[in-house]
């Protein structure tokens, strides 16, 4: 392990309490609701706050350790920072930005301005050393700080939240290039985000905070498919339905049944994709297993699919196109009836 | 970017107080104008004493404002950012001789500094130094009245600056006093450069301590705005010249500041 970290941290209402380990080449994404402390957390990694208790070990030399009271402060680490807004410095060119991390460690001007000018090529800002933070755009930006943060080629690499100030279109391209860069990068990575896409897109494994805790933990595909908590669920577009399994059927806490393809016993977690939800307005002919009466909460428009929300004793999140849509003619508070095949329903235990 | 604003009719109710305020500030200064003997500028100008007193002002006040960055902007960082106990109470202390008339001010100088002061005594038998009624005590008192501006400005744009910048300094290797130097200090020269002109505007008005403190001596501690005052009693005439002087770098002072305050914000002044 490059990086192992226990940080409790007691803040106001937030009580922060996690255990991490990444490896080198590895890249850990911290995955929360806002408030959930992921940026606390970044903040003791960082140096930038002590934690009240815990350890902090970094390629076995220690930052942090409570109980022998020992505490590195940022620049005493071997760290590369990108935060949510770039964070360049007005006052410098692009090209003083990137080698400012060389210069506090002394490179000579010649080596640090031919680095930093290798880096600027490398995340496709050849040219524009002279250019003030303020004449790029927010995409051009964030990757001059990504290079900020790499030149000094650190051990730890923080990310906090470094797409969720980008525009869509520009989001998608800087996380391409960002998994490219974090892929070359050898030492650990600690992304911190709110968003799954970024987490399933960048990271080797996945935690899961919320209130200070690590809720869930596990490779992205297995938090994809396999989520415990509604946070989760929600976040990847899944209907979690919490419940005892007794055979072939899930007893819901909510009440209500639902029919699985494979036994299932004890307390499980039933999950359904909104796109394996068929919705009717009046109850189908033939014999899916599981049909439900239920209500229209609520319905966003997602590029050409409706998401609809639907109340009732299985609680569900369903797609359907924005022409079926029309054609049943819904509208919120209408009554309908939403099928599930009994093998699109995933069970897993609690 | 500027936003459009809306022209909004003025409610009598504020338009005549407003008026009248607008003519209170401005009718002085132009009846100023209106009285100056622009025939005899050039000799008015040309007497030694208005020489005089405008390049001790000048000077004084200069070094005045030097003494205040060197002491002030440390000053404004402490209370800006440390963690210090009692910050409020010495934010309090700080900005005193804001509100204190300038006289008691010098008294209170004299009251130190003097020969028989605390601080005064030691230095007359140690090294036999007096500072009441030399140049000194005019950079001196000009230092005490003018110095809170500075704070006060520096304070406030180290409180509006992004402490974000220090944090991404410190993860790229920087110690405190380096991100002082080589992130803060240029994010908040704006803030700094309107302070120190704001106090050099401030020492080169400065009367009251300076008079108390320093005395009116023509050549080492007669200023300007004392000058002015003499000679309101002797030579009205060239009071006014004085005054109009006076008036010209005031004018100077305002502009550069607004080029300041209105300058393209976030762009390096240093």
């Amino acid at each position: 392990m490059s990086l192992s970290a226990r940080v409790v941290v007691a803040r106001g209402s937030l009580a922060l309490d996690v255990a991490a380990g990444v490896a080198d080449g590895e890249v850990l994404a911290v995955l929360g609701p806002n408030g959930a402390g992921k940026s606390t957390l970044l903040r003791v990694l960082a140096g930038l706050l002590p934690p009240d208790d815990g350890r902090v070990e970094v390629d076995g030399a220690v930052w942090d350790d409570a109980d022998a009271r020992t505490h590195v402060p940022a620049d005493g680490r071997s760290l590369g920072v990108v935060f949510q807004d770039a964070l360049l410095f007005p006052h410098l060119t692009l090209g003083e930005n990137v080698a400012f991390g060389l210069r506090m460690r002394g490179v000579p001007k010649a080596t640090r301005e031919a680095t930093a000018g290798a880096w600027l090529d490398r995340v496709g800002l050849a040219g524009l050393g002279d250019r003030r933070p303020a004449q790029l755009s927010g995409g051009q930006a964030q990757r001059a700080a990504l290079a900020r943060a790499l030149v000094v080629e650190p051990a730890l690499l923080l990310l906090d939240e470094p797409l969720s100030a980008l525009d869509a279109r520009t989001r998608l391209t800087v996380r391409a290039e960002l998994r490219r860069h974090l892929a070359d990068f050898p030492g650990s990575t600690v992304l911190v985000t709110h968003d799954p896409v970024d987490a399933m897109a960048l990271a080797d494994r996945v935690v899961v905070v919320e209130d200070g805790r690590i809720v869930q933990a596990g490779t992205p595909a297995e938090i994809n498919r396999r989520p415990r908590t509604d946070y989760v669920a929600r976040l990847v577009g899944l209907s979690l339905l919490p419940g005892t399994g007794e055979g072939r059927t899930v007893r819901l806490d909510s009440g209500g049944v639902v029919a699985v393809a494979d036994d299932a016993a004890g307390p499980v977690f039933a999950a359904v994709r909104p796109e394996s939800v068929a919705l009717y307005l009046s109850r189908p002919d033939g014999s899916p297993r599981n049909v439900w009466p239920a209500t229209l909460a609520g319905a966003t428009l997602h590029g050409a699919t409706v998401r609809c929300e639907l109340t009732g004793e299985v609680p569900l999140v369903a797609d359907v196109t924005e022409t079926a849509f029309a054609e049943l003619g819904l509208a919120p508070g209408a009554r309908v009836w939403a099928t599930v095949k009994a093998s699109e329903v995933a069970v897993y235990a609690r | 970017m500027r936003r459009r604003r809306v022209r909004l009719a003025v409610p009598v109710p504020l338009l005549v107080p407003a008026t009248v305020g607008v003519a209170f500030l401005v009718l002085p200064l132009a009846g100023l104008l209106a009285r100056t003997p622009w025939a005899q500028l050039g000799s008015h100008l040309a007497t030694p004493g208005v020489g005089q007193a405008l390049r001790l002002s000048l000077i004084s006040a200069s070094l005045a404002t030097l003494l205040s960055l060197v002491m002030g902007v440390p000053l404004a960082w402490v209370l800006a950012r440390s963690g210090i106990r009692g910050r409020s109470v010495l934010r309090a202390l700080v900005t005193v001789p804001l509100v204190l008339p300038p006289v008691v001010g010098g008294v209170a100088l004299f009251l130190v500094l003097g020969r028989n002061g605390l601080v005064g005594s030691w230095l007359d038998e140690t090294f036999g130094i007096t500072i009441p009624f030399t140049t000194t005590a005019v950079v001196i008192a000009e230092t005490f009245v003018a110095m809170p501006f500075l704070v006060i400005s520096v304070e406030g744009a180290l409180r509006a600056a992004d402490t974000r910048f220090e944090d991404v300094a410190a993860t790229l290797g920087a110690g405190r006093w380096t991100t002082f130097r080589r992130v803060t200090l240029p994010l908040v020269a704006p803030g700094v450069a309107a302070g120190a002109v704001l106090c050099w505007a401030r020492a080169l008005g400065e009367f009251g301590a300076t008079i108390t403190f320093a005395g009116n001596f023509p050549g080492t501690t007669q200023t300007m705005p004392l000058a002015v005052y003499l000679a309101l009693q002797r030579d009205p005439e060239a009071a006014i010249v004085l005054s109009l002087v006076l008036l010209l770098v005031s004018l100077a002072t305002l502009l550069l500041l607004r080029d300041r305050w209105l300058g393209r914000s976030g762009t390096p002044v240093a």
